[in-house]
């Protein structure tokens, strides 16, 4: 795949990064100029990744997260959220809206949200081993 | 975490400050949870002016603060929401059963 630009980041699964990781990720999505819209969108959706490894991939334990953004031709940013915790079983129950086990606190929208605001999606895992979530957003070009 | 609030004949405001997610979700859950049981307003409005941001961590602020006014007979509204919470309130589809007053106050 040829790309224009690439950055990786790697942090440990302290929900302080949740913060850090959507606007560092935005950060590297503003050479693309995006709108304001395209921005929120973005940081929205690498929120919920995030926020899903710390609660569900490393539920009893601090473990590493990498987030890698690549800049693809046609104004497509690129974005792997991957972690190595205790993956999904059952990914269609995970997607599905308003299904969470994550208690009160959290709303289950997570995935929706991501599929929503991003152009692609898609999630894949493997019990014991980690779960890889990739997305892209084609950002407009403006006049 | 930054929150404010008022009350003014049964009417409690509280006001969000900040990002909302799942690092600070649980503070303002509890947070508006205990000003609600402590004031036992009619009516409770959220003011989102000053969330710049939220993800679906919000959503859950949300639902659990109706679920506190609810229990104690009282009404939720939120109001002065921005264009990205906006958005994820709608795409959650929790406008449907929750009163948005468009704009700030």
């Amino acid at each position: 795949m040829k790309f224009d630009n690439y950055m990786v980041l790697e942090f440990p699964s302290k929900s302080a990064n949740e913060g850090f990781a959507r606007s560092a990720v935005a950060c590297f999505a503003a050479q693309l100029d995006p709108t304001m819209e395209e921005l929120g969108d973005i940081r929205t959706a690498v929120s919920e990744a995030v926020t899903n490894c710390i609660v569900h991939a490393y539920p009893e334990e601090i473990g590493t997260i990498t987030v890698r953004c690549r800049i693809l031709k046609d104004q497509i940013l690129d974005i792997v959220i991957k972690d190595k915790g205790i993956g999904i079983a059952d990914l269609e129950q995970a997607r599905r809206p308003m299904f969470t086990t994550g208690g009160a606190e959290r709303s289950g929208m997570g995935f929706t949200i991501m599929e929503t605001f991003m152009t692609n999606f898609s999630v894949t895992s493997e019990p014991g081993k980690g779960t890889v979530v990739h997305m892209r957003r084609k950002l407009q070009r403006r006049k | 975490m930054r929150l404010t609030s008022y009350l003014q004949e049964g009417r409690l405001t509280i006001a969000l400050t900040g990002e909302i997610d799942h690092h600070c979700a649980k503070k303002y859950i509890d947070a508006i949870e205990g000003k609600i049981e402590a004031y036992m307003p009619n009516v409770c409005l959220l003011d989102f002016e000053d969330v710049t941001f939220m993800d679906s961590s919000g959503i859950a602020v949300v639902i659990n603060a109706m679920r506190s006014v609810t229990r104690i007979n009282g009404k939720l509204h939120v109001c002065g929401l921005r264009e990205q919470p906006l958005k994820v309130i709608r795409a959650s589809g929790i406008d449907k059963i929750i009163d948005i007053k468009e704009g700030a106050l």
